[in-house]
């Protein structure tokens, strides 16, 4: 059944990119064939990651072929089915949402080869998460980053498009390279490509080789993940992919990475030194940090998001390094606690980050612009769109009753933890991690009125807001699935972090089995009633307090009346959409205090009535704009040397006959030379 | 249950008096015979019953957010420990949950400011985010030391445990105190950081967001700022000064421990008023100094806490 299922998900994917393809000169059925089958698809999809998780069974099976080492393997264990949830979750919400979305760009683009990589990026995402053999994983790896690549490139009319695809083009290769790399050391040492053999085999392998492994890895799935210095590809590539598939990128493809990373750096590699958890949970500190101020000064909407998946990214890694740290220490209980955070958060950040690009792909579809300044007001013409968007913005800045908050209460737990339980190196570790978490929340959250407020609140900034409308039901349906999951995500924590308990435990490592807690699973506890938190309770006395403060107020003051009257302007009539305040003036205070990270420059373009009496102004135009420190300081200079080695490395690239006979005859002279004596 | 419903009515109508009494002595301090403690009370009720004017620019999120503003200021209040530890019951006692639900509160005042579309109001809500983005997490390190040396982060627990610590660990909670006295500061809305009772918009925060309300809803956002300067109050005296918190359970005991909680907390704001009287307001761009203090008072009074 269980089989059947997972073949029937695989095959509908197929159907649905070929049938796309097929039927690419009718782009309304091309459309809907595209959609479709990928909406049953997932459907399936998260019946069977249901099915696995409830059942708690293990799928594993080999499609036959006929090459040596290149086994397809395939295992569904739970971990795996976390993540096909994960996977068939935001691909139900984001291939209905695709009907509608596509439609603006029927008379411009090619949309049935639109929807065969749509339909293989979800397939190749499926079998990523399966894979269990490191050839096969390898190459489906390349399919999902190849397939998305697509995806990117699909406005390829616009040059800015041309060029974030390179870029990303570029630097997942040099992660696949790496993953590569860790793949081949781990077969040396274990002579098998097998992901169970290699587990089992895994106590081994010698620390030098498994230290080799886990840089690698992490340089391999990081790059993927996003996480800062990596991260160059992400907001640019995110920003130029259709909405829906920036949806699918930013909430399941870069969490595949984090998804590795628990497969390496728990399951396989085992329990590492404490040094490997230590790294990944600086990264996680550093990166969100960066992240969510690198957002604030963002007033692209899709670069915004995506800069918040990387702050996002960050508290996963929070989540996930501090668990490494305690596996070393032989602190399973905790090790347990700070995986499900990460885990967790993991789904969290899928739904609400899918919600937002949705949310603000409708808001781009209306006013066709993605500068914020240019929106404004939308409140009023896109009612729902802006509930769901709040919703989002309220999750994702780790805000109470939602989701976000959750899952960053049960990270602030396994970080307080390290702190009260460690030596001082780690305990100091922790301290700046913890402390990264609360500024990162605070900053979210101004990020959030930001967008949300210049977006939705006030008056329409440009011609095109005033006349927004709202967007057709297939695009506000999903956002108020994903919404309503937001809602019961929070409300079910406690249920959410016991499953979660139990799918680490079946991956393995944390050593012992435990009793679970005595309480109700309503309420998570922390580190033996250190903590605890019932999200109902928190969430239904939010609701109570706040209509009992509204019928209270409709008794006092029953008879008063409400009229309305234009807002208070210091007497001036006519207040105008340019005189509110902008993306970049609300930001401007918090760059001018971060100014060392950002060194952001100032132009002021003014232009005078009278040129030579320069006192009364026509227009006074100020740019502040913010360098982009990695290209500046890493990766330009990377590229320099490259091209500088390349150049001279072209010398021996004669074109001679003869030379290259030389060189095999020198190659050959000293292979012969290394089998002798080494 | 009840304890809970008593704390829900009976808090918040303390609160103006609270306010009351820091305008009596903030005037004092400055030679004026100033208003009766009680006026706060009058306020109120006059704004309850005057008509409102609302911008037509303004959506459902202004209309909500004293609502919102209101019932979370209450639901912290109901959280933060007066009688001892019996409200240990209470489910969402928890410094976190109370932490972000100030922070909740903070993110819907910020969007109603920014919703009528003044620029006063954008502005206020650009420096009041900017300065609880900041102030965060010097609260939350102001909070963790008594966490981490109660082992537990139930309010009402972290107070009574504190309570009994032994004379060691008072260097660790003074230190904590003073980074929560400059978070305090920094949310309420205090000078150095914020004048309550300005409205030059060179200088404004809190009262260029709240510009264009009027009426019940002023009032209720006057009431909800009250209540979160009665919560930072309660919450300072009984983390760091616990002293009179009662482990029974019998009428007498809380009654006795309720009466000192609210002498403790009068007498923190008469300091308080006496400190913001004696300071001038810092540029805004001083402030970010201000709360790296009180970060780094945070951090070390952990590292005193648990090493």
């Amino acid at each position: 059944m269980i089989a059947t299922l997972f073949l029937m998900i695989m095959s509908l994917y197929g159907i649905g990119a070929f049938t796309s393809l097929l039927f690419r000169k009718n782009k309304e059925v091309a459309t809907i064939y595209g959609n479709f089958f990928a909406i049953a698809a997932s459907v399936l999809g998260i019946i069977l990651g249901g099915e696995i998780l409830l059942t708690q069974t293990v799928l594993t099976g080999t499609f036959p072929t006929s090459l040596p080492l290149f086994s397809l393997t395939f295992r569904l264990d739970s971990l795996s089915a976390y993540f096909l949830l994960i996977i068939s979750t935001v691909a139900l919400a984001s291939s209905t949402y695709g009907v509608g979305y596509m439609r603006h760009y029927f008379s411009k683009y090619n949309v049935g080869v639109f929807g065969f990589f749509y339909n293989l990026f979800l397939l190749s995402m499926v079998l990523v998460v399966t894979a269990n053999n490191a050839f096969y994983f390898l190459s489906v790896w390349e399919i999902m980053s190849l397939s998305s690549l697509f995806l990117v490139l699909f406005e390829y009319h616009n040059g800015e498009t041309l060029k974030a695809g390179i870029v990303y083009f570029v630097m997942t290769h040099v992660g696949t390279a790496c993953i590569v790399a860790a793949c081949l050391l781990l077969y040396g040492a274990t002579g098998s490509f097998d992901f169970s053999t290699i587990a089992r085999l895994s106590s081994h392998i010698p620390d030098a080789i498994k230290a080799a492994v886990f840089v690698l890895a992490l340089i391999g799935f990081g790059t993927k993940a996003g996480i800062i210095p990596l991260h160059i590809w992400l907001p640019k590539a995110h920003s130029a992919a259709p909405s829906h598939v920036s949806a699918l990128m930013s909430g399941v493809m870069i969490k595949l990475g984090i998804f590795m990373m628990f497969r390496f750096f728990i399951e396989i590699l085992g329990q590492g030194p404490f040094w490997w958890g230590a790294i990944i949970l600086a990264i996680g500190a550093i990166s969100s940090v960066l992240g969510v101020l690198y957002a604030l000064s963002e007033h692209d909407i899709k670069r915004l998001l995506a800069y918040h998946s990387i702050e996002n990214i960050g508290i996963i890694l929070l989540g996930l390094g501090s668990s490494m740290i305690f596996l070393s220490l032989h602190l399973p209980a905790l090790a347990l606690l700070a995986a499900c955070a990460g885990l967790f958060h993991t789904f969290n950040h899928a739904i609400f980050k899918s919600l937002l690009f949705m949310g603000a792909g409708s808001v781009i579809h209306a006013t066709h612009t993605r500068n914020i300044e240019e929106y404004g007001g939308l409140i009023k013409h896109m009612p729902y769109t802006a509930l769901f968007f709040l919703i989002g913005s309220i999750a994702i800045s780790g805000l109470p009753p939602f989701n976000g908050f959750a899952s960053e209460w049960v990270t602030f737990q396994s970080l307080f933890a390290g702190i009260s339980l460690l030596d001082v190196a780690g305990k100091t570790l922790f301290l700046f991690a913890a402390g990264s978490l609360a500024l990162t929340g605070g900053l979210a959250a101004a990020c959030f009125v930001k967008a949300f407020g210049i977006t939705f609140l006030a008056r329409p900034r440009s011609h095109e807001s005033e006349k927004a409308k709202e967007s057709s039901l297939w695009m506000i349906v999903p956002l108020g699935f994903l919404s309503l999951l937001t809602i019961i995500f929070g409300l079910g924590a406690g249920w959410i972090i016991e499953g979660l308990k139990q799918i680490l435990l079946s991956v393995g490592n944390f050593g012992v089995a435990f009793s679970s807690s005595s309480t109700s699973p309503m309420t998570i506890v922390a580190q033996n009633g250190f903590a605890q938190l019932n999200m109902p309770i928190v969430f239904l006395s939010m609701v109570v307090s706040i209509l009992v403060v509204y019928f209270f107020t409709r008794v006092i003051s029953a008879k008063q009346k409400v009229a309305r009257g234009a807002t208070w302007d210091c007497g001036y009539i006519g207040l105008e959409g340019h005189m509110e305040i902008t993306a970049t003036a609300f930001s401007r205070t918090l760059i001018m205090i971060f100014k060392g990270l950002f060194q952001p420059s100032q132009q002021h373009q003014v232009e005078y009535i009278d040129a030579d009496i320069r006192y009364l102004k026509k227009s006074h135009a100020v740019n502040i704009a913010t360098e982009n420190l990695y290209e500046k300081y890493f990766y330009t200079p990377l590229q320099i040397i490259t091209e500088g080695i390349s150049r001279k490395v072209k010398v021996i690239q004669g074109g001679n006959l003869n030379e290259y006979l030389l060189y095999i005859f020198i190659a050959i002279i000293g292979l012969l030379v290394w089998m002798r004596y080494f | 249950m009840i304890l809970i419903i008593l704390k829900f009515i009976l808090l918040p109508l303390l609160s103006p008096l609270m306010v009351g009494i820091v305008r009596k002595v903030k005037a004092l301090m400055q030679n004026r015979q100033g208003a009766r403690i009680y006026q706060p009370y009058f306020d109120l009720w006059k704004l309850f019953h005057k008509d409102e004017v609302i911008s037509p620019d303004a959506s459902w999120i202004f209309f909500a957010t004293p609502y919102i503003l209101f019932g979370l200021s209450i639901l912290v209040l109901v959280a933060v420990p007066v009688f001892g530890s019996v409200e240990s019951l209470i489910p969402f006692s928890d410094f976190l949950v109370v932490i972000y639900m100030v922070a909740a509160a903070t993110f819907f005042l910020a969007l109603s400011g920014i919703d009528v579309g003044s620029a006063f109001g954008g502005f206020g809500s650009s420096r009041e985010m900017t300065l609880a983005a900041l102030t965060e997490g010097v609260l939350l390190f102001a909070l963790l030391p008594v966490a981490l040396l109660t082992h537990t982060t139930n309010l009402a627990l972290m107070a009574t445990y504190a309570a009994n610590l032994p004379v060691t660990s008072y260097f660790a909670v003074i230190t904590a105190f003073l980074g929560y006295i400059i978070a305090m500061f920094s949310e309420t809305g205090r000078i150095p950081f914020d004048n309550p009772a300005t409205h030059l918009e060179l200088t404004m925060i809190h009262e260029a967001m709240i510009l264009e309300y009027s009426g019940k809803r002023l009032a209720l956002i006057e009431w909800a700022s009250a209540n979160k300067l009665l919560f930072f109050a309660l919450l300072g005296v009984n983390m760091f000064f616990p002293k009179g918190l009662t482990q029974a359970g019998d009428p007498m005991a809380l009654l006795s421990a309720f009466g000192i909680s609210v002498f403790k907390t009068i007498l923190l704001l008469v300091v308080i008023a006496v400190a913001e009287s004696s300071v001038a307001k810092f540029r805004l761009f001083r402030l970010p100094d201000i709360l790296l203090t009180g970060f780094i008072l945070g951090i070390i009074a952990i590292l005193v806490a648990v090493i």
